[in-house]
């Protein structure tokens, strides 16, 4: 399972990270999250907004962060 | 009767009742006149930009994108001028937006248009305008940004400068048909309030300062006292009004306030409206971090496009108000 963080360095890009990282570690997930902040990246998927929460390849929060709650579910389902 | 008028109450009560300052003292007038327009202000703001965050979410720049690349030439500028308004803008978002748009084949005018109209334009430059200055200023205020951004991207689609761009940005090319995560109304409410808060905790700061030294200037700085140095028959007031403008980009929030406080004292108006669009429109930060993606040439031909049309808008704005 591939997990990314991707964003500009903005602030809200880093506090998705860490929101995510806690989510993945309370799953108790074996898996990095990666944190991203080539822009290109982000263009290349196709995206103009940061930060961007990827699950293996496939963006599935764009352009804002949200809770824990929401990001482990989003980890679940895209599994 | 204003639609501000129970504010004006508020506003009044606690000036004259809970701080109990005399009315008609300036000291009174400056406290009553700071209390007003923070309360005006914060509710408008809070209002206008958690109504724009909502149309945003089922308007992103991706979706954007895709309407621009099927549009002419003409009509390419004008949608995305108009789109512009709705898209906030910090300069962090000038890189994905300038690839996003050109890899995915939107003209390099039009991506133009939509850089000047993007930030000139934005929901809190329009709280602040309407809050400030009233309904009349805020419309003229548009109109002549749209006005500016549709022509500049047009002159510089004309100028056929895609070789000032760095080659890398042609290089790639994105398809831009990108399907985005749904969103559910809870989450579309969600995203908006945040947000909204997110954008009232940078700058309520620099909104309550520069409301501050603006009630201060309203109480205690004579009618007309600007006058002498920056009203309609100053020539040089405009130009200098729009280089004063360029570096003030962050403090946008604190400055318009301020900016409305001079008017009261004898600046123009041509001047005022000028001074703002080059504050919004006009910002360093934004030119350092397109060197990114463009050569300094193009960044100057884009800048000096814009400030001349600022600049000739605040000159016909003083010639016929």
């Amino acid at each position: 399972m591939k997990i990314e963080v991707l964003g500009s360095g903005c602030a809200t890009c880093k506090k998705l990270f860490e929101i995510t990282e806690k989510a993945v570690s309370e799953l108790g997930l074996d898996t990095e999250v990666a944190y991203i902040t080539d822009i290109q990246k982000i263009v290349a998927m196709g995206l103009m907004q940061s930060p961007v929460l990827a699950i293996n390849g496939k963006p599935v929060l764009v352009g804002f962060t949200s809770d824990i709650e929401k990001i482990k579910k989003l980890v679940e389902e895209n599994k | 009767m204003s639609i501000f008028y129970p504010i004006k109450l508020l506003a009044d009560w606690l000036t004259y009742s809970v701080l109990s300052i005399t009315p008609d003292t300036l000291l009174g007038e400056a406290v009553n006149f700071f209390i007003y327009d923070n309360l005006k202000i914060f509710i408008l703001m809070a209002v206008i930009i958690f109504s724009v965050s909502i149309i945003r979410s089922y308007l992103p720049p991706e979706k954007i994108r895709v309407l621009l690349s099927h549009k002419n030439k003409y009509t390419g500028n004008i949608a995305a001028s108009l789109l512009g308004i709705i898209t906030p803008f910090c300069s962090c978002s000038a890189i994905p937006l300038f690839l996003g748009f050109i890899q995915a084949g939107v003209p390099l005018g039009t991506t133009f248009s939509f850089l000047v109209a993007s930030p000139m334009i934005n929901e809190i430059a329009l709280v602040l305008l309407l809050g400030m200055f009233g309904w009349k200023i805020a419309l003229m205020y548009i109109a002549s940004g749209l006005i500016i951004s549709i022509f500049s991207g047009i002159i510089i689609g004309k100028m056929k400068v895609e070789n000032l761009v760095e080659p890398f940005v042609y290089q790639n090319s994105i398809n831009g048909n990108v399907e985005l995560p749904p969103m559910t109304k809870t989450e579309r409410i969600i995203y908006a309030r945040d947000y909204t808060l997110d954008i009232l905790k940078k700058v309520w700061l620099y909104i309550l300062i520069g409301i501050g030294i603006g009630a201060w200037i309203h109480g205690y700085v004579p009618a007309d006292f600007l006058a002498q140095y920056a009203g309609s028959d100053k020539w040089y007031a405009v130009s200098l009004a729009v280089l004063i403008g360029i570096p003030l980009y962050s403090n946008a929030a604190g400055v318009i306030p301020l900016v409305s406080a001079l008017t009261e004292k004898g600046v123009a108006m041509g001047t005022t409206l000028a001074f703002m669009m080059s504050i919004t429109a006009l910002s360093l930060p934004e030119f350092m971090i397109l060197k990114k993606v463009m050569k300094i040439k193009l960044i100057f031909i884009f800048a000096g496009i814009v400030a001349l049309g600022i600049t000739l808008t605040g000159y016909l704005f003083n010639a016929v108000l």
